[in-house]
Order: structure tokens, then C-alpha cells, then sequence
């Protein structure tokens, strides 16, 4: 476990390495002067602004949403869990391009907060509510018994165990931030990604491009460090499978209104308005735009490059998964944190170190869909770790002593208990990965074979000459083949609940 | 016996994700393969820089009258120059076309550019490609300001492009630096006015103006009256009227003339690389796009670019190619890395 652990950091530092090489092979003199140029202060600024103001927004709108759904007796509580849920369907740059249709003026920072709020804010719903479904009442019950109040209980009880499901929502979400560029490319607002994107565009990978990508590399683990210090040491882990009590709903009363129309407001911008235009553009189209022989490849390639994908991402998790859980130490956060400085680089990094490293290394594998494969593996491993680290805690080791004391061999007993403990998150993790397969932009724009194209490069491809009702259709099957993910994964989270 | 059989399920699912594994390492690759071999077997690659909608009638046309199948990457100027560099000669592109010329120079001074077959350079008159002979022009667009009549009457306009830099025209102007046509004006203001005017006129650019991501926004933007005037290519403004006109229809071109850096003249190049296993192909598509029927594709497409060669007029829609005045730059000249280093200096980019 551990040497595969190991190997799989190894390889996930093929991009940082690369980075690295390249800032030492620039020489220092033209390193601090790409660095320490006002247009980094530019971006800094903006990218910093644009964490800071997003990430508490999409904690409140998500650990909020997720309460309300989970612990309220909020009407239609079953139909807001998907609700709440369905924005992860569309693609952030699916939602600025049909809030630039809406408002074709919107630019600059407040249009990236609430692009990206509307985007991201599920990332973090999703794990706080399946944390707040799974949390055993008793403890509540035990706090309550004590005296404590409603307030008191949500505070000093109930928050505190939502903490890793909060952080590491937190962090998938700066993490996107830090990523994204079709997004914020459409609205015109620079972060170093996009920065990146550009320098890109006009050098390949030129110096200035590999210096922005340094900053972006240390932005990223600071945010890591925060979390690593954020994350606590507490475990919370049921012992014993015996039937967990149903928890209690807090009665809403006269704060129902106001909930059910906050919640169908969020609904509306983040998922309604996406959709309208999206379809909006469609019937303005016609039916030209549909030209088969343009999107059934793109579609099939997409959806194969999604299942592959997923299913490696999985297997490829675990091993780390399971050291940062079982066997906690120093040792293992450092390669946890090796995968999540990769999955925080743009793709366009990444992408970038696979041709570099491709070409010069093995030219045999330059320009194949394994090269790719590899690329979303490293680039969405932290999705499938957030959600097997979950998993996994709420497996407790005992269960496997247990098991073994019983007379099972290890790898029997690893394989019926804890294995299958933490396959529906696994699942999730799997669906997580699917979804950001499919919305990948930059990484397949650099690392596909020769003549393939997936949705979200023709989308961007048609957006980009703007042609609306061209990219429509692309969009649609983006969103469609999304949906039945998201919903996968609120079953999923209804599941692990144990309802 | 329930634990059991989900105890199968399991080790089914874990026998499927292992199956998915063994598929990524053969399925992804013999598929590509397949179609790789597809296109390795009995067609062309090309890197294309240009319109992929222009190449793609191009490759339409090509593979219908010969047969040769052709597989497309895509991507912008300078990055495709400096991926075939890094390819060297393990690239998998037989052609490479652009927009613009400096991406083409890159490519020739790093050697790897096979000599155009005589019959191809003979189809295109001397202007519009180097003297070297390593490439060749495939099409040209004019640098042109798009502008709001109703914000700026027609005695307000610059005189010359670098007027553009002066304080009286701060926010009132956009343009796109990262596309490799912006680029593509500031090599021939190089070219034409030397570093430090380029160095100073950036300097004030980076003042003045507001930056949009590609030319066809920026037009747009002009057109919504979120800005008064924008410096891009001809075309945008003539293939939008040709369709609907409504990110056009307020904006109205203005062509600077009188051998002005903003009357630049861009020509887009198409070589043959000397890696290419199927040098024979490329060099016919080379000569097809430059040939009669190619060029017709630019008179009679939705392309709106200027023809170059085998006498084929441009669209009767622009403005003749001759009336534009354009300054004399010689296209192997035009020195694309000088130019990003000096607008990254300048912190557009």
C-alpha cells in the first residue's frame, strides 16, 4: 500500500518537477524579473480577491443549504437535496457563457464571485450534507441531555464534526478557483490561469508562462497548508452497526417562507438561468446545429475519456486514501499534498509537462489518449481522495481487527469489510471525477491525439467565434451527461446517510 | 447470505474498474491508433492556426477532389510554432497553417520548414510570400479600426494607429493582445518603427486601451457601445454583416492607409514540415489551397479574407487589396518571440 502510495506521488510530481526545472533553468536574474513585474501584482490581486470573497460565500450558501435540507423540517426537503445539487451539472464556463448572454456586459471581479459562487457552492454542499446525514444523533441527544441548547448543539456539536467535510469542500472549491480559465476568459477577468493561457497561446510554454506558473504553485500551497492545519486531529466514527437513530428535524415554523424562496432563488441563478439560455440559444439555432457527424464523435470520445477516466482515478486513490486515514503520519500528508499541489496547477500546466516530458522522454506515447488519461488522473485524484477519505473515516479499523480476530485473512477481511464500507464513496469519488471529465477544457485542449475533440473543446471552440446557437448543443449534452452524475451522487449521499 | 452476494457485487465491481484499467491502457491507445493509423495510413495532419471553420472547406474540398483524408489540430499561432519546435523532428504535423506570418518565421528559422514544390510558389505573386521560399502565403487580412460613428465623428479620427497611445484616447479603445493578429500589427510596428517606439507606443497602449479575448468580442463590444473603437482585421466586420449583422451593425470600419504601421497588411502562411512522411500529399494540399479552387474558396466563402493567389479576385465586399495602402514589410522580417517579450515587458500579457 504504502510503496504504491509512493509511486503514484512520484508520478503525480512529474508536473511540479517540471515547473520546478523550468524556474531553476530560467537563471534568477529573469526569474525575479517575470516575478516581480506589475502585471503579477495585477493578478495576484485579482485571484487572491476572488478566493477570498468566493470560498466563505460558497461555505455559507453550502453548509447552509445542507443543514436546511438535512436538519430542518423544510418542505420538500427530499426535492431541495437535488436541487441544491444540480448547479455541479453545468460546467462553470457553460454558466458564464449564459450569463454573458443575459448580461452581455458583465465583467471584472464581482462577475467572477458570482460565476463562480453559482458554480462551485455544491462542492461543498454535497460533502456537508452527507456529513450532516451520517452524524449519529446520539451525540446531539447526549449534548442536548446536558443542557445544552438548539443553537448551542449546531455550534459546539454539530460544526465541529462537519469540519473535514467543510475544509475539504472549502479547498476543492479555491482549488477551482485557482484552475479555471474558460470561466473567467469569457467574462474578461485575469487570473494567473488565464495569465498562463495566454502566455501560452502566444509562446507555448515560454519563460513568462512557466514563472506565472511558480506563483500560481505557491499560491496553491498555502491554501494547502491551511487546510492541513485546519483539518483537526478529533475522530468521529460509530462503532458498532447498530441502527443508527433518525435525526431530529428542527421545526422551521415561520422561517419557512424565507427558506423556501432563498433556496429557489439560488436554484434559479445557479441552475435555472443556465439552462434557460442554454436552450434559449438552441431554438434560436435551429436545427443546423445540430450536425451529427461534428457531435456524435465529440460525444462518444467524451463519454469514453469520462468512464476510463474515473474508473483509473479510483483505483489509483485509494492506496493514499487509505494511508492518510489508517496510517496518518507526516509521511502520509506529504503525498497526499504532492497530488494536491499537482491537481491545483492549471491543466494547462500539466498538459504542458506531459508534451514537454512526452516528447523529449517517450516520443512513443506523445499524443495519446493514455497521455491524457494520465493527465485527468493527476488532475482530479484530490476528488476522489476528499471522497474516500470520508469514506474510509467512517469505516473505523476495528471493524477490520474484528474481523480478523474472527479468523478472516487480512486481504479478506480488508476486501468484505473496509473495501466495502467506502464503495459508495468510491462511487461518489467516481462521479465527481466523470463530471470533471467531461467539463475538462484546457488539459484536452493540449493533450489530445490528433483529430480528437470532446464536447468541451468544440463548446469552446464555437463560443469563442461567437457562435451562441452553435455551442448550444454541446452545452446540452455537457449538462445531460452531467445530470445523471449529480444525481448518482446525491443518492449516493443519501445512502452513506443510511436512510 | 446477503453480505455474500453484495460481497460478489463487490468483487464484481472491483473486476470491472480493473477491466476499465486494463481497457485505459490498451483501449484509449489502439483506439487512437486506429484512427491514428487511419490518418498515418492514408492521409495528412495538419496544424491549423487558422479559421477552423476556413480550413475546414478547405480540407472538404481538398479531400473530395483527391481522396487524401486529413486530420486537423487545432490551436493558435505561436503556440503551434513552438509545439512543432519542441516536436522537432518527431512532429506529427505534416502541414502547418496560420494567420499570421511571424509564427511561420519561427518555424523557418528553426529550420524545420521542407522547400514549397516550385509549382505552389509560382501560383502566389512575390508580396505575399518570403524570398526564402520555405512557405508561402495562403490568404491576407488588413488591420482595421472598427468604431461607434455616434461616440467618435469622422474629423476625430487617428490620423495613424500610433495616435492611439496619446492620452486623449484613454478607455476609449479595445483590442485583443493575446491573439496572435494583435501580435502579428505589433512585429510589423517593429519592423516598421524600431524598439523604442514600439516599447513607447505599448506603454501607452497598456494606458489607453481594453482588453478582449479574441477580435470578434472586441468588435462586439463596440457594437454594445461598451467601448468606442477597436483595432482588429477586416474580417470580422464583413463576415458578420454577411450573417446577421448584430454585433456589427452599429460599428463602422475605418482603414488608416497611407503606409501607416495600422495599415499592416497580414499574411497568412501555410508550409510543408521536413519531418512529414507524407511530404508528397502535404506539398499537393499546399498547392491546392494557393490554387484556383482554394483561393475561389476565399472569394466565394464566409471567410472574408483576401485572396493571394493564381489571380483569383477577393470577395467583392472589401475593399479592393490595392486601395489599402499598406507599408512594405517583408514578412520573414517580422520577429514574433522580440514581440512577446516586449508586450510582457510591457504587462499586456
Amino acid at each position: 500500500m504504502s510503496l504504491l502510495a509512493v509511486l503514484i506521488a512520484l508520478f503525480s510530481l512529474v508536473p511540479l518537477g517540471y515547473v520546478a526545472y523550468m524556474t531553476v533553468a530560467t537563471g534568477w536574474d529573469t526569474a525575479v524579473e517575470l516575478i516581480f513585474r506589475p502585471r503579477v501584482g495585477e493578478l495576484l490581486l485579482n485571484t487572491v480577491m476572488l478566493t477570498v470573497i468566493t470560498v466563505p460565500l460558497c461555505l455559507v450558501l453550502g453548509a447552509g443549504g445542507a443543514w436546511l435540507v438535512e436538519r430542518t423540517t423544510l418542505r420538500g426537503h427530499r426535492w431541495w437535496a437535488v436541487a441544491l445539487a444540480a448547479p455541479l451539472a453545468i460546467p462553470a464556463f457553460v454558466n458564464s457563457y449564459s450569463w454573458v448572454s443575459a448580461v452581455p456586459s458583465l465583467e471584472g471581479i464581482w462577475s467572477g464571485v458570482l460565476i463562480a459562487t453559482l458554480s462551485y457552492f455544491p462542492l461543498v454542499y454535497i460533502p456537508a450534507a452527507a456529513a450532516l446525514g451520517r452524524l449519529d444523533p446520539a451525540i446531539e441527544q447526549s449534548a442536548a441531555s446536558l443542557g445544552l441548547g438548539s443553537w448551542a448543539v449546531f455550534f459546539r456539536v454539530v460544526l465541529p464534526q462537519l469540519r473535514i467535510a467543510l475544509t475539504g469542500g472549502a479547498l476543492l472549491v479555491s482549488l477551482h478557483l485557482l484552475a479555471e480559465y474558460g470561466a473567467f476568459a469569457m467574462i474578461r477577468f485575469d487570473t494567473f490561469t488565464t495569465a498562463i493561457m495566454v502566455q501560452f497561446q502566444s509562446t507555448f510554454n515560454g519563460t513568462a508562462g512557466n514563472m506565472l506558473a511558480s506563483v500560481l504553485v505557491f499560491l496553491c500551497l498555502i491554501l494547502l497548508l491551511a487546510e492541513v492545519k485546519s483539518r483537526g486531529t478529533a475522530r468521529y466514527a460509530r462503532i458498532g452497526s447498530g441502527a443508527p437513530a433518525k435525526a431530529t428535524r428542527l421545526p422551521l415554523r415561520h422561517y419557512q417562507l424565507p427558506a423556501q424562496l432563498s433556496l429557489a432563488a439560488v436554484t434559479v441563478l445557479a441552475f435555472g438561468v443556465p439552462v434557460w439560455f442554454v436552450l434559449r440559444w438552441l431554438i434560436a439555432g435551429g436545427s443546423e446545429v445540430w450536425a451529427a457527424d461534428e457531435f456524435l464523435p465529440a460525444l462518444l470520445q467524451t463519454l469514453m475519456y469520462g468512464a476510463v477516466g474515473a474508473a483509473v482515478t479510483i483505483v489509483v486513490a485509494f492506496p493514499m486514501a487509505y494511508l492518510a486515514v489508517r496510517r496518518p503520519s507526516g509521511f502520509s500528508k506529504l503525498l497526499e499534498l504532492s497530488n494536491y499541489v499537482t491537481s491545483s496547477l492549471p491543466g494547462i500546466v500539466v498538459g504542458l509537462a506531459f508534451v514537454t516530458v512526452t516528447i523529449r522522454a517517450v516520443p512513443g506515447i506523445y499524443q495519446t489518449a493514455g497521455v491524457l488519461v494520465a493527465a485527468y488522473v493527476l488532475l482530479f485524484l484530490p476528488r476522489a481522495l476528499v471522497n474516500l477519505r470520508s469514506g474510509l473515516a467512517q469505516a473505523p479499523k476495528e471493524l477490520d481487527e474484528a474481523a480478523q480476530s474472527l479468523g478472516k485473512a487480512p486481504l479478506t477481511s480488508f476486501v468484505r469489510v473496509t473495501l466495502r464500507l467506502t464503495a459508495p464513496a468510491a462511487a461518489g469519488g467516481a462521479a465527481l471525477v466523470f463530471l470533471a471529465i467531461v467539463n475538462e477544457l484546457t488539459a484536452t485542449l493540449l493533450l489530445s491525439p490528433n483529430g480528437t475533440r470532446t464536447l468541451a473543446t468544440e463548446f469552446w471552440s464555437k463560443s469563442s467565434e461567437i457562435d451562441y446557437s452553435g455551442a448550444a448543443p454541446y452545452a446540452l449534452l455537457m449538462i445531460l451527461l452531467s445530470a445523471p452524475m449529480t444525481y448518482l451522487l446525491f443518492q449516493q449521499s443519501k445512502k452513506v446517510a443510511g436512510q | 447470505m446477503k453480505l455474500r452476494k453484495n460481497a460478489l457485487v463487490g468483487i464484481a465491481v472491483a473486476a470491472t474498474a480493473v477491466f476499465g484499467l486494463a481497457a485505459c491502457g490498451s483501449n484509449p491507445d489502439s483506439g487512437s491508433a486506429g484512427s491514428g493509423s487511419a490518418a498515418a495510413g492514408d492521409g495528412i495532419t495538419v496544424y491549423n492556426a487558422q479559421h477552423e471553420s476556413l480550413a475546414q472547406e478547405w480540407i472538404d474540398a481538398f479531400t473530395a477532389e483527391t481522396g487524401i483524408k486529413v486530420t486537423v489540430r487545432q490551436g493558435s499561432d505561436t503556440e503551434m510554432s513552438n509545439q512543432i519546435i519542441q516536436e522537432g523532428d518527431a512532429s506529427p504535423a505534416d502541414v502547418f497553417l496560420t494567420e499570421n506570418s511571424p509564427a511561420m518565421t519561427q518555424v523557418e528559422n528553426a529550420g524545420l520548414f521542407a522547400d514549397v514544390d516550385q509549382a505552389t510558389i509560382d501560383q502566389v505573386p512575390a508580396e505575399f510570400r518570403p524570398s526564402t521560399g520555405k512557405w508561402t502565403g495562403i490568404a491576407a487580412r488588413s488591420t482595421v479600426l472598427v468604431y461607434d460613428k455616434n461616440k467618435i465623428s469622422e474629423d476625430k479620427l487617428p490620423k495613424s494607429m500610433l495616435d492611439l497611445a496619446n492620452p486623449e484616447w484613454k478607455g476609449k479603445w479595445a483590442a485583443s493582445p493575446t491573439g496572435a493578429d494583435f501580435q502579428a500589427i505589433v512585429s510589423a510596428l517593429l519592423e516598421l518603427k524600431g524598439e523604442a517606439a514600439t516599447e513607447e507606443w505599448l506603454a501607452g497602449m497598456k494606458e489607453n486601451y481594453k482588453a478582449y479575448k479574441g477580435n470578434s468580442t472586441a468588435m462586439k463590444a463596440v457594437n454594445a457601445g461598451e467601448v468606442d473603437a477597436a483595432l482588429i482585421y477586416h474580417y470580422y466586420y464583413y463576415g458578420d454583416q454577411a450573417e446577421t449583422g448584430e454585433n456589427s451593425n452599429n460599428v463602422t470600419p475605418y482603414y488608416f492607409k497611407n503606409e501607416d504601421p495600422g495599415a499592416f497588411i497580414s499574411v497568412s502562411g501555410g508550409g510543408v514540415l521536413k519531418s512529414s512522411k507524407k511530404a508528397e500529399d502535404a506539398q499537393a494540399f499546399l498547392k491546392f489551397i494557393t490554387g484556383k479552387q482554394g483561393q475561389e474558396i476565399l472569394k466565394d466563402g464566409t471567410s472574408f479574407e483576401y485572396a493571394v493567389g493564381s489571380g483569383v479576385d477577393s470577395n467583392e465586399a472589401l475593399v479592393p487589396i490595392k486601395d489599402l495602402e499598406a507599408p512594405t514589410v517583408d514578412p520573414a522580417k517580422l520577429n514574433s518571440t522580440q514581440v512577446t517579450d516586449l508586450m510582457t515587458q510591457a504587462g499586456l500579457l
